[in-house]
């Protein structure tokens, strides 16, 4: 008979360390922290089956504040330290924790290699648009023209779209949300219960070298610029007066009033987080001409590479007996009496 | 007549010479299966009863143009019937299928040594490529040595005709019509080649029963050709088998022998293991063989580069299996930082190297020992980790073994140094009773210890605890950054990184006391001279030395297996000689890190010319020390 060990209910500060954080006063990244170890007691999280690993980087201080399991790796690897660590032990919950910088450019590779396998994880992208703990560079995020310690007369090449990098490596969930969103939780949730790769952009507040970068649509007068999708519901924002529709010539969403709530006749789109062409333009919506796209962007899972490569190893194991005097026994051999 | 043969240096058709050891080396296109007839004459030397070795020499390129004279793939086996340990300098035959095989390796053979050319690929095309300016077959350029030229192309096709192959199909018969030859002129037994054709061909008996022709067509030609104006025969040798010790035998390389002993030794320490890889000449073989291995307890994981390779096994490692990667010197640059990563982390990791030929892309098919300062210095900090040195294909197996025992008992990543020679080349081996290793089973900590859990935590090794994530009360984190003393908290200290590094390189140091004391593998522990060297070098300064004392010189070899850290007597071994040499395929890598260590005298003996040391090389620097 098997003994049931109760699972212990945690609460938020289970899941904190006893470490002093070292970010700075007002830095984005507490809040995340926060929802976080808010998220793990509502997703019924054990600490010592959680992993959390991440690369090099103001983010990746990350896992020292989690009272769980955690690998603070090199610049650019947790994906690729990710990946050994779980499938040396797929039972273990692996997050991993990155920023702009870390993800997309010393990192770029591994990334896209992670997200195309599909290793059941959840992959967190902080992106603050700078280059923080190297004091203020332009990343791969940066918008054209940032003024940095690097770029002093303006950064003149294309930001890279967090998003639109994952969905065209491969991802099969694709999420995003801000630092101080109270919508976070809910998409982490999301995110952990997506079976394989799951890639959340989370937009974050670089105080001291980039503050304010997503004013735009995070300060409270702007959020009627926030598009919070939620799936099998229509695309709407500013407080229901706005959406998104298709325009059926050019082939491209555009955005519509909404009368009197009536998003049907003015041709609103009903989320569907399984489709990928739309995912695909939500994430290229131009900001400022189109609200930003928050929440679930699409959530279409596929088996992932971690099952994929235990079920070969058992599938080819199965009926062989391991034995190491055979092997080393076997091909053309001949005796000397 | 296409199959009209020319003879330069008759010989009387009579019983088999004898002969104590031969060297053939068999060059020919890249594409013409030179490597697969070197390797199926090696076997059938193995089952002859000799002991052997081989070197195998190819080109970068898989398919070079037809007939340029880099292109040109070339196998050499050294066999006989007393002690081999080296492929042999010079070759006695040299079999050759172009005039580009002929123009590479002619020069290497031995004076008055036998040539066999394939006529019918000596076009006047073919003779352009290879920079000919008249046809070597037919005036006296090669009258050193003895020359037999026959149309091996026309006289396959001919012997395939029944099988209906195409033109291409055919002529790629000729190689098992060279080994049928071969394998006549030496007094073998075609069946097991016979029976390795029908299964390897399993699936089109049409080829394998053209090929069967081809080579039964190559052993009855060497046993009816007259060849020549003067009838005569071609010269047929006998090799009697080597006297060995009593038990099971089989050919092993160096990939295959890598693969087997990371096997065993996670069996020996209960782990299983996870290899990361990326594909890189000349290491990848050792990815190919773990692969079909996953009954083992083996996960094999094709990376997207060199780092990820090494940084999964790293994951790996930290979840609770032997993190295992492998490559060759540009990919190891790539993984250095995160070696960093697994000294800091004082993870268990074997990394094995299989050199070749650098710098940068340098020569990927080539053998070189370049990578030494690599393995010992190459990363930034003070990083020390164990580096260990196989010197032969079958010793990789029990080097890799100590690189598991090593890297999981002391928590560290651990160095194996191979080199392309030894990944390729193939040899006897005598299969080791497994029963007679020692177990070294690891042991995670499952529990919270007296006093509370501390992750940098020492045992009596100076060795932190392995915890696997999923152990409850043992939750801990682990980085790059400065470790704190016991507990791993971040700590950038003066104190405590001072306290750190001494305690890495302690630990590090402190291997020695765990391994084996340097021998000495032939001579005596003293005297005039010492032959001190590491790696694949082993053969041809093992031979050197034995020559030179048959001759009554006072020298003696010493071979390296533990480069770092080095064993505890090995300093006052040295300083018991009154020269020391030590022959390496560098600069003089091994020459300076004992000078440091051991403020000798140690002489550089350097060959970088992508080639092993020939005996006749060292022999001659031994008797120059000695004069």
């Amino acid at each position: 008979m098997n003994d049931m060990t109760p699972v212990k209910k945690t609460a938020p500060k289970d899941w904190e360390t006893d470490q002093e954080v070292r970010w700075c006063p007002g830095c984005g990244d507490y809040a995340i922290l926060k929802a976080v170890q808010r998220t793990m007691p509502e997703i019924g999280a054990t600490p010592e089956n959680t992993v959390f690993v991440s690369g090099i980087g103001c983010s990746s201080r990350f896992p020292y504040y989690m009272e769980t399991y955690g690998f603070h790796t090199i610049h650019g690897r947790a994906p690729a330290v990710a990946t050994g660590v779980k499938l040396a032990n797929p039972d273990l919950d692996v997050w991993i924790v990155s920023g702009d910088g870390d993800a997309l450019s010393i990192g770029g590779n591994h990334t896209m290699h992670l997200l195309r396998r599909n290793l059941d994880c959840q992959f967190l992208l902080f992106n603050n648009e700078i280059y923080g703990l190297t004091k203020g560079q332009y990343s791969p995020t940066s918008r054209e023209g940032t003024r940095s310690p690097s770029t002093p007369f303006g950064s003149v090449d294309r930001p890279a779209t967090p998003c639109a990098f994952a969905l065209g490596s491969g991802a099969r969930f694709v999420a995003r949300t801000y630092d101080v969103a109270k919508q976070t939780v809910d998409v982490l949730k999301a995110a952990h219960a997506h079976k394989g790769a799951a890639f959340v952009e989370i937009f974050q507040n670089c105080i001291v070298y980039n503050a304010d970068v997503f004013a735009g649509f995070t300060e409270k007068a702007n959020q009627h610029q926030q598009l919070w999708l939620e799936n099998g519901k229509p695309m709407l924002f500013s407080g229901g007066t706005k959406g998104i529709a298709m325009d059926m010539k050019a082939l491209t969403l555009k955005v519509v009033d909404v009368l009197d709530g009536d998003w049907e006749a003015a041709g609103v789109i009903v989320h569907d987080v399984t489709n990928r062409a739309v995912a695909h333009m939500l994430v290229e919506m131009p900001f400022g001409a189109f609200p930003m796209a928050m929440g679930v962007l699409y959530d279409d899972p596929r088996p992932t590479f971690d099952g994929a490569v235990i079920a070969q190893n058992e599938a080819v194991s199965s009926g062989k007996t391991p034995d190491l005097q055979k092997l080393i026994s076997k091909g053309q051999t001949w005796t000397v009496e | 007549m296409a199959t009209a043969a020319r003879v330069d240096a008759p010989e009387n058709h009579s019983a088999p010479v004898n002969s104590e050891a031969v060297v053939v080396r068999f060059a020919g296109d890249s594409g013409d299966g030179m490597q697969l007839t070197g390797g199926q004459f090696t076997l059938s030397s193995a089952l002859a009863g000799n002991d052997f070795a081989t070197f195998p020499d190819f080109p970068a390129e898989i398919r070079a143009p037809l007939g340029t004279l880099f292109g040109v793939s070339a196998f050499q086996i050294n066999f006989g019937s007393t002690e081999i340990d080296t492929a042999g300098d010079a070759p006695d035959v040299l079999v050759v299928m172009n005039p580009a095989a002929l123009k590479t390796n002619v020069k290497d053979l031995k004076p008055g040594g036998l040539i066999i050319a394939d006529s019918g690929e000596f076009t006047a095309r073919n003779l352009a490529k290879a920079e000919y300016d008249a046809n070597p077959l037919e005036d006296d350029s090669l009258g050193k040595w003895q020359l037999i030229s026959f149309n091996i192309s026309q006289l396959t096709m001919d012997a395939v005709k029944p099988f209906g192959l195409g033109n291409k199909e055919a002529l790629r018969c000729k190689n098992m019509w060279t080994l049928g030859l071969a394998l006549w002129m030496f007094d073998r037994d075609r069946q097991p080649i016979i029976d390795w054709l029908n299964e390897k061909f399993a699936k089109n008996q049409v080829l394998a029963d053209a090929n069967i022709a081809a080579l039964n067509a190559g052993h009855a030609y060497g046993e009816t050709a007259e060849i020549g104006q003067s009838g005569a025969h071609i010269p047929q040798r006998h090799v009697d088998p080597a006297s060995a010790e009593p038990g099971l035998y089989r050919t092993i390389t160096g990939a295959d022998a890598v693969a087997y002993g990371l096997v065993a030794g996670c069996q020996l320490a209960g782990v299983k293991m996870f290899f990361g890889g990326y594909p890189i000449t000349p290491a990848s073989s050792i990815l190919h063989a773990l692969s079909r291995l996953k009954e083992f307890g083996v996960t094999t994981f094709q990376a997207e580069d060199e780092i990820a390779a090494i940084a999964s096994a790293i994951g790996a490692s930290y979840s609770g299996q032997l993190g295992v990667t492998s490559s060759s010197g540009p990919g190891i640059a790539l993984k250095t930082e995160a070696i960093g990563l697994a000294v800091m982390t004082e993870l268990p990791l074997v990394i094995v190297n299989s050199q070749r030929g650098g710098p940068s892309t340098g020569l990927p098919t080539k053998t070189e020992q370049s990578d030494l300062y690599q393995s010992v210095y190459g990363r930034n900090g003070d990083t020390p980790l164990p580096v260990i040195a196989a010197r032969s294909p079958s010793d990789v197996f029990d080097c890799a073994i100590e690189a598991v025992r090593i890297a999981t008992q002391f928590m560290t990543p651990v160095i194996l140094l191979t080199d392309g020679y030894i990944a390729n080349a193939a040899e006897p081996w005598k299969v080791p009773d497994m029963s007679t290793y020692k177990p070294f089973p690891v042991t995670f900590l499952d529990h919270v210890p007296e006093g509370g859990f501390k992750p940098y935590s020492r045992d009596n090794k100076l060795a932190r605890p392995w915890v696997k994530p999923g152990t409850p009360g043992l939750l801990h984190r682990i980085g790059g950054i400065e470790k704190q003393v016991d507990t791993g908290h971040i700590n950038y200290s003066p104190e405590n990184h001072q306290l750190m590094t001494d305690i890495r390189k302690g630990k590090v140091d402190g291997i020695a006391d765990h391994i084996p004391d340097q021998d000495v593998c032939l001579g005596a522990a003293g005297g005039k001279l010492a032959m001190v060297g590491w790696g694949s070098t082993f053969g041809p300064v093992h031979q050197a030395v034995r020559r030179a004392r048959a001759k009554g010189l006072d020298v003696s070899h010493i071979h390296l297996r533990h480069i770092w850290p080095m064993p505890r007597n090995l300093g006052d071994l040295l300083k018991s000689f009154d020269k020391v040499i030590v022959p390496e395929m560098n600069t003089g890598q091994l020459k300076t890190v004992l000078r440091d260590q051991y403020l000798v005298d140690a002489k550089p003996l350097n060959k970088v010319s992508g080639q092993p040391f020939r005996i006749a090389e060292i022999q001659a620097a031994i008797e120059e020390a000695l004069a």
